[in-house]
Parts: structure tokens; C-alpha cells; sequence
């Protein structure tokens, strides 16, 4: 039999029986409308996250000291010191991959200015760190200059947490001067609103200045706490980050047996971890959803045997015309999948509205993936096949004497 | 007559097992049938009528005895062969007509033919189209079962028979289930289609209908014990037209 005739006949036998296709439709409707809602909603987030990850910067690297040997002890990486101004050039210098490498001096202390003080963080860079490296814009003012750098000037860049603090009514700070625990600040700048960090820090509370600065004038220390440096792209960032280590080894003097003494991370890393965990997510309600699916097929199986049993006499007469058994299963088995496939794409409909009613209603970021929408035609494709099968069979394995006079 | 045998059953035994008991339902019938004949089986319940009919039709293998449809031997053919064998060389006609349910009369025609496929949709239409022509049910192509009369639910159930051109049409009761005048406007269609030709074999237990076939073989417990040809086989339409005009048909 010609598979259009096997299609006509399957549809003609469910439209005999609407209401009943149409329920034992709605289980992989359901089925198919939640996987591919949850794994949107799953996709969404960690779509969200990467791209706030990026956002800090995704070709960043960050180069930090680590804990080394000294007399046999294993000191704690706080309180090393092994990273200079040295390192700094040899990488600006060596480095092709990278297109900008900053020191990074952090303090905290009290700002201060008349009245108002705040607690916050003091971050001591160079020129490069907010074009390059953050890609973080000015919203008012100018940036401090290489000549700042070089001469720890007194001036700094506010963050909108700390303009909102140290300004409660609203005047504007560019031209005035700060604080910073004794060290009197000239505000040059402020900074645009860049929001919560991906880990829920306030990543506007900051004051930026030359790292001079806060080296000399309030560390008073000739060692560097971080150094960022930037991948010239995001593809380059393994290249980039091997590199780093490279020249800091031959920088710091190391022998191949020694452990370095410093250590390198890569934001990539950093995105692959919560990539992997939103990933997890992912899977875990793929799984939770694709359960319904199976319940679903349960569905498909129980109605069709229901079906098989109504339409004993149906099938010996089908028989008795001429029928084989394998015209007959594949009748039953062409309804079961037709059953499935059309709850399918109902399923995908509703399931990429859905998706985006959560986006609309509620505002979470949702992704509608073009794999969820195959695998789950794929799986209802399957779940068809494999819960109509049964009954199929029964179906053709009838004695087409006792269908006949069955009643 | 000619002398071609559509049907030649050589000593057909059916034997079946009844847990530890072998039921002996066929005792070694015997028979052949021509080519444009019309024959009736006839026999009280028991009589092996039945399990003759099955065999009749293929969907029953004989446990001996050889059995020759249109000179294919049956014992000898698998289930999916035997299907082939129904679907091309017999039209079954049932007493319950076996119609599908909300399917229009032209598919139900159709049927036989999609199992077919070597018959193109265009010409399973015709086919089917002109079938029920044939029994006069041209204008109810579009009409649903449950939108006929018994009578013509029958005879759509009758065009299904002939819409593969079967060797013959093997009819179960087929005016079982319908009122006398119904049945003897059914007899008279198929004695119409006999005359055109069509081999009939038609299993019944009223003495009756046997009246209007060209031969009538008699079963009782297994066995053949009468095979005669009707003298005065008696014309269905004439019969009809005796019968006092009511409103009902």
C-alpha cells in the first residue's frame, strides 16, 4: 500500500473520532509546549549570563599572584608579592595577542567629601583599562591622562553608587574635590551606570585613579596586586592567556621544575563555568518536560489498544478485503504517529507563544533554539512509533475469522 | 454454461481442537463451481456452513483436502498471499454489511482497491463510481451509512463486492439483517449481476432465498447431502413486483 493511501486512510480514522485524537493529541501537546518553553527559558538565562560575562569584559585576562614556596611553607597567594612594573612591560612588550595590559591596585578606605562619606573601593589603573579592557564609557568629563599615570596625579573618576553617595543632592562633582582616606581627589570624570556584576556585585561602586596613585599615595608599595591585560578578540584569548604565562615565567626567572608563581585567568573560563551550570538547568527541565512527553505516549499507547479493541470487526473486514497484517499495523501505527506529529507541531507552537508570553509577562529571557524544536519533533516522532507499535501489532496480528464475527 | 471452474473443492476436511477434543466441523465436502453459476449453500447452524465459507473465501485454510480458486490451490498460500488472494479474486458480502462508520458510500467502495496498488486514486474513483451504478446507488455517492436504508447500506456493501471484479461474490446472509421485500430487491440485484455474469455463492439457511439461485448445495453435520440444480429457480423481480406496493420502501 502506497504511503499516501496508508496517510488517507490513518486521517480518515481519526477524524471519525476528533475529540479523541484531539485529547490524546493534548498529552504531547503538553509534552512538546513545555520542553521547548523550559528549555527557552534555560537557553534564555544562560544566553543572559554570558552576556553580562561578556559585558565584564569577555577577552579579559586576569593575571594574579599565586602562593609560592618559601622555605618549604606554602604562603598564602594574599600576601605574595611577585608581580611588578616589570612584568607589566615585558607582557606590553612581548605579547602580540594582547592589546592592552593595565596593573590593578585596589584599596579600600572612606571617601570622603564635606558631610558625606562613603565605604568603597578604590581601583588604581592606566590609561588603557576602561577603553580597552572594560569598554566602559565616560558619562561626563575627561579620563585622567598617560601624564597622570606617570606623575600619580591627585584625580580620579567616580562610579554613580559613589556620586550618589558623596552627591546626595544632586550637584555635579566634576571640578570638585574628594577624599579617599587622607588623600585629597580632583573628580575628573564619571563613570556610566554599568549595574550589578553577574555575581551581584554593585559594579558602580568604584572610584578610579591613576594606579600611581593609589600605589604611592595610599598602598605606598612597589608591587602590583592584579595585572589585566586584554586578547586583541575573544577567539584569541587561549593564545593570548599561553602567552602571558610564557613571558611571566621568563619575566620572574623561573626554572621549568619551578610552580608558577603566579596565576592566569581568563574570563572565558569563568563564562564556561556558568555556562555549563545554566546548561544543567537546561537539561534538568529538558528532562522534567520530556517525562510529560513519555506520559504522553503512554497516552498514544492506552487509546490506540482502546481503538485496536473498538475496531475489531473494522480490521477483519479490512482483512477480509484484502488486507495484509502489515497494511493493517501500518494503519494503526500511521494514526499513532500522525497523532504525534500533529501534537508536535501544535506542541512547538504553543510551546515558542508560551516562551515568549514569560518574556512578555514576567521578563526573563527566553530562547527559543532551533535543537529543542527538532529534538522534540524528533522525540514525537519516536514516541509515536515506539507507543503505537504495540497496539499496531495487536492489531495485525488479529484472526481475521474471529474480527469479522467479533462483536 | 461453460466449462470453466472458478471453484473445485476436492475432499475438504476442517478440523479443529477444542482443548483435549478434535471438532470435526468438515467431513470431506466435495464440489465445483462454474464460472456465471449461483449457488447456494444451505444448512442449519451446525451443519459446517460456516467454516465452509471460510474456506470459500480464504480465510480459512482447509486441515486436508485440496481447494482450487480460479486454479490456485489455497492450502498451499501464506496469510499474506491469501490477503492478495481475497483482495483480487472475491468480494465479500456480510449480513451485518460491515460498512465504516461515518465514511461515505464511495469510500467505502473504494476500500478494497487502496489495498491494491496498482490502481491509481483516479481510477479507484471511477471504479468505485461506477460500481455503485451498477446497484443503483449513482446519486448517494456522498451518503454516510448511518444516512441509508438497511437495503441500501446492503448494496453498497454489494458494489464493495464488485468493485475489484472478483471471481466471485461470496455472500454471508446477506438479506439476514432485511425485511422480505428488502431481500427479494437484494436477490433481484444479484441475480441481475449473475446474468450479467458474475459467479455468486451465497451461504444461507432460508429455503427461501435458495429458490432464487441456480443451484443449491445442502450441508448437514460436515458433509454434502444434497447438490441439485433448481428446476424452477424463480426470478426475484417478479416476485417483488407481486408483493402488494407499501409505503415504506
Amino acid at each position: 500500500m502506497s504511503f499516501l493511501n496508508l496517510f488517507r486512510i490513518a486521517l480518515k480514522a481519526l477524524q471519525r473520532n476528533k475529540l479523541r485524537a484531539f485529547l490524546t493529541m493534548l498529552g504531547i501537546i503538553i509534552g512538546v509546549a513545555s520542553v521547548i518553553a523550559m528549555v527557552a527559558i534555560g537557553q534564555g538565562s544562560k544566553q543572559s549570563i554570558q552576556k553580562q560575562l561578556s559585558g565584564m569584559g569577555s577577552n579579559m585576562i586576569i593575571i594574579r599572584p599565586n602562593s609560592n614556596v618559601s622555605a618549604g611553607a606554602r604562603l598564602d597567594a594574599t600576601n605574595v608579592q611577585t608581580l611588578t612594573m616589570d612584568d607589566v612591560k615585558a607582557l606590553q612588550r612581548e605579547a602580540p595577542h594582547l592589546a592592552a595590559v593595565t596593573p590593578v591596585m585596589t584599596a579600600k578606605g572612606q571617601a570622603i567629601n564635606g558631610n558625606n562619606n562613603w565605604s568603597t573601593t578604590i581601583t588604581g589603573v592606566n590609561t588603557q583599562y576602561l577603553d580597552i579592557i572594560r569598554q566602559w564609557p565616560l558619562q561626563d568629563g575627561v579620563e585622567f591622562s598617560d601624564r597622570d599615570v606617570q606623575g600619580a596625579a591627585k584625580v580620579c573618576l567616580l562610579g554613580q553608587t559613589v556620586i550618589t553617595n558623596l552627591f546626595p543632592n544632586g550637584d555635579n562633582p566634576i571640578g570638585k574635590y574628594i577624599r579617599f582616606g587622607k588623600v585629597p581627589l580632583l573628580v575628573v570624570g564619571t563613570l556610566t551606570p554599568k549595574g550589578e556584576s553577574a555575581f551581584g556585585q554593585d559594579q558602580d561602586d568604584v572610584i578610579l585613579a591613576p594606579y600611581t596613585t593609589v600605589q604611592e599615595r595610599i598602598l605606598s608599595t612597589i608591587y602590583l596586586q592584579n595585572i589585566y591585560a586584554s586578547a586583541v578578540d575573544e577567539a584569541s584569548t587561549t593564545a593570548a592567556s599561553n602567552e602571558v604565562s610564557q613571558i611571566m615565567r621568563a619575566s620572574h626567572r623561573l626554572k621549568p621544575t619551578d610552580d608558577d608563581d603566579f596565576a592566569v585567568r581568563t574570563m572565558q573560563e569563568l563564562i564556561n563555568t556558568f555556562s555549563s551550570t545554566s546548561q544543567l538547568l537546561t537539561v534538568l527541565l529538558a528532562v522534567i518536560s520530556g517525562i510529560s512527553l513519555l506520559v504522553g505516549g503512554i497516552g498514544i499507547m492506552n487509546i490506540m489498544y482502546v481503538s485496536v479493541t473498538e475496531r475489531t470487526k473494522e480490521i477483519g473486514l479490512r482483512m477480509s478485503i484484502g488486507a495484509r497484517g502489515v497494511d493493517i499495523l501500518l494503519q494503526f501505527l500511521t494514526e499513532a504517529v500522525l497523532i504525534s506529529i500533529t501534537g508536535g507541531i501544535i506542541g512547538v507552537i504553543l510551546g515558542i507563544t508560551s516562551a515568549h508570553l514569560v518574556t512578555y509577562f514576567l521578563s526573563w529571557p527566553t530562547l527559543v533554539t532551533e535543537s529543542s524544536i527538532v529534538l522534540s519533533f524528533l522525540v514525537c516522532f519516536i514516541t509515536g512509533v515506539f507507543f503505537g507499535y504495540y497496539p499496531a501489532q495487536a492489531a495485525s496480528r488479529l484472526d481475521p475469522i474471529e474480527a469479522l464475527r467479533y462483536e | 454454461m461453460s466449462n470453466n471452474k472458478i471453484l473445485e473443492l476436492r475432499d475438504i476436511r476442517r478440523e479443529f481442537r477444542m482443548g483435549s477434543e478434535i471438532v470435526r466441523a468438515l467431513k470431506g465436502v466435495s464440489f465445483d463451481v462454474e464460472a456465471g453459476e449461483f449457488l447456494t449453500i444451505m444448512g442449519s447452524s451446525g451443519s459446517g456452513k460456516t467454516t465452509l465459507l471460510n474456506t470459500l473465501g480464504c480465510l480459512d485454510k482447509p486441515t486436508e483436502g485440496t481447494y482450487l480458486l480460479d486454479g490456485v490451490d489455497v492450502r498451499k498460500l501464506g496469510r499474506n498471499e491469501l490477503a492478495r488472494l481475497r483482495n483480487l479474486k472475491i468480494g465479500f458480502v456480510f449480513q451485518a454489511y460491515n460498512l465504516l462508520p461515518r465514511t461515505s458510500a464511495l469510500e467505502n467502495v473504494e476500500l478494497p482497491l487502496l489495498y491494491n496498488s496498482k490502481i491509481s486514486a483516479r481510477q479507484r474513483r471511477e471504479r468505485a463510481i461506477q460500481s455503485l451504478q451498477a446497484v443503483n446507488l449513482g446519486d448517494r455517492l456522498d451518503h454516510m451509512p448511518n444516512q441509508l436504508s438497511g437495503g441500501q447500506q446492503q448494496r453498497v456493501a454489494i458494489a464493495r463486492a464488485l468493485v475489484n471484479e472478483p471471481v466471485m461474490i461470496l455472500a454471508d446472509e446477506a438479506t439476514g439483517n432485511l425485511d422480505s421485500r428488502t431481500s427479494f430487491s437484494i436477490m433481484a440485484l444479484l441475480q441481475d449481476l449473475n446474468a450479467q455474469g458474475k459467479t455468486i455463492v451465497f451461504v444461507t439457511h432460508e429455503p427461501d432465498i435458495a429458490s432464487f439461485s441456480s443451484r443449491t448445495v445442502m450441508l448437514r453435520d460436515g458433509k454434502v447431502v444434497k447438490d441439485s440444480l433448481n428446476e424452477n429457480k424463480r426470478s426475484a423481480k417478479e416476485v417483488l413486483a407481486s408483493l402488494p406496493v407499501s409505503e415504506d420502501y
